[in-house]
């Protein structure tokens, strides 16, 4: 799908000087407001405990719960479309707006619709989309994708933003100043607000589809989604299958790890809930779309990577992850990013074009120690490269080398061969290289071209313990 | 009474790049009042586990189960061995392999160096001194294994070193085994963030448990030309010899 790989991609990021500061200051700033809103609340690990628990209970139920779903939201006066894939939930949406006679859409932060490409869908159908959340409106103008679940434009500075609003607000006059953060703002909600009166529909995603009353649950923190959804006449809904919940009161857990795992608020300024349409005299959609989204996630919840299916998408694991700090969330070519996007993006673009996502891991474990709902992102990145590795995906040095490991490993003396050519070698460079090996050979050198290897001193340890010197 | 016997599992990074990590670690398990047992033995198969080929982690672990169940107790100088054999052996393992149950056998008696000195004490003996010691937790043996007192509870009581903690001490410091060779550039960064905390502490002694976090970072000092003496907790707590 991209013309790079991820190694390219990370090395155009980790070499662009106003990312590094940019995602220095996302990572202290999430880091610290989490560590303190679990702090602030009493028992914040059974919080996770129950909320995990939820989610997988919502997974395993998940056919009857939408089924219930969809009985519920269909009574209170909304439309339940089922998407198999991209593709269907496009054109589902696209037909919608061109039954309504919809020109013009707003949209709020949706990763749902940013995974099926509606935006670009939409343009070619003749309907105008324009992003209201400041993050999407700021890439938007730029043909970016998001950098982060939930901070879109976190790899911009305000400088940029002010090139961006120059170049695209052509009746910006050249003498006014938006150099700071709240004339930026001013400016975006001026452009905004025509686009709220202007349009014919509203497309939003959402964040939880609650069983028991064919409700959909919104958090934002802008205030945006609340007028996305109900200013115009048509509201669009945009939600993967894997939002299920039961129950109000499991929605209501869901919620307090969602905020204060993302943002570290105790809950997002914003929580909407929306049920059904609105009647003929009432304010509100007169009409309500659901367009419930599948795109791979049945098959996943057969996989052995369902456990993602529980993920409440608040890029906890992407704010604590050292590869998504050092490269930021372009470098991944998809959808998502971080550790979440690792596991996702394979298995929406494909594992052999993606096999570097899962493999670009040191097995940390943070992401599984912030996850609000215990998703062991690590063991699923495992079984994606047992995947890769079962497909001949690695290359032929790595298999190779692998396969020799092995192969040594078997049986004790070879092992001891292994080790003590390899001792005598690097003692070798060691001596040629004057006590601090600079360069070593073939892969190896990927290690010293960073840093220095100081030679083993004498023979293997299992050697010399075994006097066999 | 005859003294209890201790498997030293020694790890390959030990074994081949440190061998004085090795005989530094069966000092200690010595001086715990245990017989120290080095049977032939290999790579615990993490590597392969890592990259994705179970199939080989699997041939390397029952070597390693065959060489380590006759003992009571298995130590080993590293928590990314050491959780590889403790937490992740048994689910190499479907439940109906006979190899399964000797895999749990193996996990329930394993325990990473610092874990075995907590439970089994040092008798008391002169402090050295120490300096100022920064301590890196590996990210296996903080959150794989649990760990994070011990070694600060040894470092206290055996040296009369001050432990001055690490700013943002829970990130990797890159290593990752054959990830700081597949993504150089990535694993640089994250090396080179972790020894500007560790020059930032003011510690003019880097210990860790872990040879890999201690490879990777020492290497980088060493390039950086930064002042700072790096040591294995097990050095560290052996003194000179």
């Amino acid at each position: 799908m991209t013309a790079l790989d991820f190694k390219a991609r990370a090395h155009a990021a980790m070499n662009d000087a106003r990312l590094a500061p940019a995602l220095k200051r996302m990572k202290s700033h999430f880091q610290m407001g989490r560590a303190l809103a679990a702090q602030r609340f009493p028992d914040f690990e059974m919080l996770r405990d129950r909320a995990a628990a939820i989610r997988r209970r919502a997974i395993s139920a998940m056919p009857d719960l939408l089924e219930r779903f969809e009985a519920n939201a269909t009574a209170a006066g909304a439309s339940v479309h089922w998407a198999a894939d991209a593709a269907e939930a496009c054109a589902i949406a696209a037909r919608i707006c061109r039954d309504n006679g919809v020109k013009r859409a707003i949209k709020s932060k949706s990763m749902a619709t940013e995974e099926i490409h509606l935006n670009a869908h939409l343009k070619r159908e003749g309907v105008e989309p324009v992003e209201t959340d400041l993050g999407e409106y700021i890439i938007q103008l730029r043909g970016e994708r998001p950098s982060h679940i939930i901070a879109p434009a976190i790899h911009l500075s305000k400088e940029d933003v002010a090139e961006t609003f120059r170049a695209a607000h052509a009746d910006l006059a050249p003498d006014r100043d938006i150099s700071g953060r709240s004339e930026l703002v001013r400016e975006a909600r001026i452009k905004l607000r025509e686009a709220f009166l202007a349009a014919d529909a509203g497309i939003t995603g959402g964040n939880m589809l609650i069983a028991e009353t064919g409700t959909i649950l919104l958090v934002s923190n802008e205030g945006n989604i609340d007028l996305t959804a109900t200013a115009p006449r048509v509201h669009i809904a945009v939600v993967g299958i894997d939002k299920i919940v039961e129950s109000w009161d499991d929605a209501g857990i869901v919620l307090r790890v969602l905020a204060r795992s993302a943002t570290g608020q105790d809950m997002s300024s914003y929580v909407t809930c929306l049920t059904g349409a609105a009647a003929q005299d009432e304010d509100g959609p007169k009409q309500s779309h659901i367009i419930l989204l599948d795109n791979g996630r049945s098959a996943m919840r057969a996989s052995n990577k369902a456990e993602m299916l529980a993920c409440i998408r608040c890029g906890a694991c992407l704010n604590h992850c050292p590869i998504y700090a050092a490269t930021g969330g372009h470098a991944y070519g998809g959808t998502y990013s971080g550790p979440m996007g690792a596991v996702l993006t394979p298995l929406f673009d494909g594992l052999s074009e993606n096999a570097d996502l899962p493999s670009a891991s040191t097995f940390c474990g943070r992401c599984e120690a912030v996850c609000p709902v215990r998703i062991p992102l690590p063991m699923l990145l495992r079984h994606w490269r047992e995947d890769a590795f079962a497909a001949g995906i690695p290359p032929r040095g790595e298999r190779w080398g692998l396969g020799l490991w092995r192969w040594a490993g078997r049986a004790p003396w070879r092992y001891r061969l292994a080790t003590r050519m390899a001792s005598w070698g690097l003692r070798t460079l060691g001596w040629l290289q004057r006590g601090r090996i600079r360069r070593l050979p073939l892969a190896g050198g990927n290690f010293t071209a960073s840093r220095d290897l100081t030679p083993p001193a004498g023979g293997t340890f299992q050697s010399r313990w075994r006097g066999e010197r | 009474m005859p003294q209890p016997e201790a498997a030293l599992f020694v790890t390959c990074l030990a074994d081949l790049m440190r061998p004085e990590v090795g005989f530094a670690a069966a000092a200690l398990i010595a001086r715990a009042g245990f017989s120290v047992v080095v049977p032939p033995q290999g790579c615990c198969g993490q590597p392969n586990y890592n990259a994705g080929d179970k199939e080989g982690a699997r041939t390397l672990a029952r070597a390693a189960i065959a060489a380590l169940e006759r003992f009571e107790t298995v130590v080993v100088p590293s928590g990314s061995c050491g959780g590889m054999i403790a937490k992740h052996y048994p689910h190499l393992f479907d439940a109906d392999d006979p190899w399964r149950a000797r895999a749990e056998a193996v996990a329930g008696r394993t325990l990473e160096l610092t874990q075995f000195l907590a439970r089994h004490p040092l008798p008391d003996a002169p402090k050295r001194p120490a300096g100022r010691i920064a301590y890196h937790d590996s990210c296996s043996a903080r959150r794989e294994m649990g760990i994070l007192a011990e070694p600060r509870q040894l470092i206290a009581a055996h040296t009369a070193g001050e432990i001055v903690e690490i700013a943002d001490a829970e990130a990797c410091c890159g290593f990752g085994g054959l990830f700081c060779v597949k993504y150089p550039e990535i694993s640089a960064r994250m090396a080179s963030e972790k020894t500007a905390a560790i020059a930032a502490s003011g510690a003019d002694m880097l210990v860790a448990a872990d040879l890999g976090c201690l490879l990777n970072l020492g290497g980088t000092l060493q390039r950086e030309g930064a002042p700072i003496a790096v040591k294995h907790i097990a050095e560290l707590l052996a003194g000179e010899p």
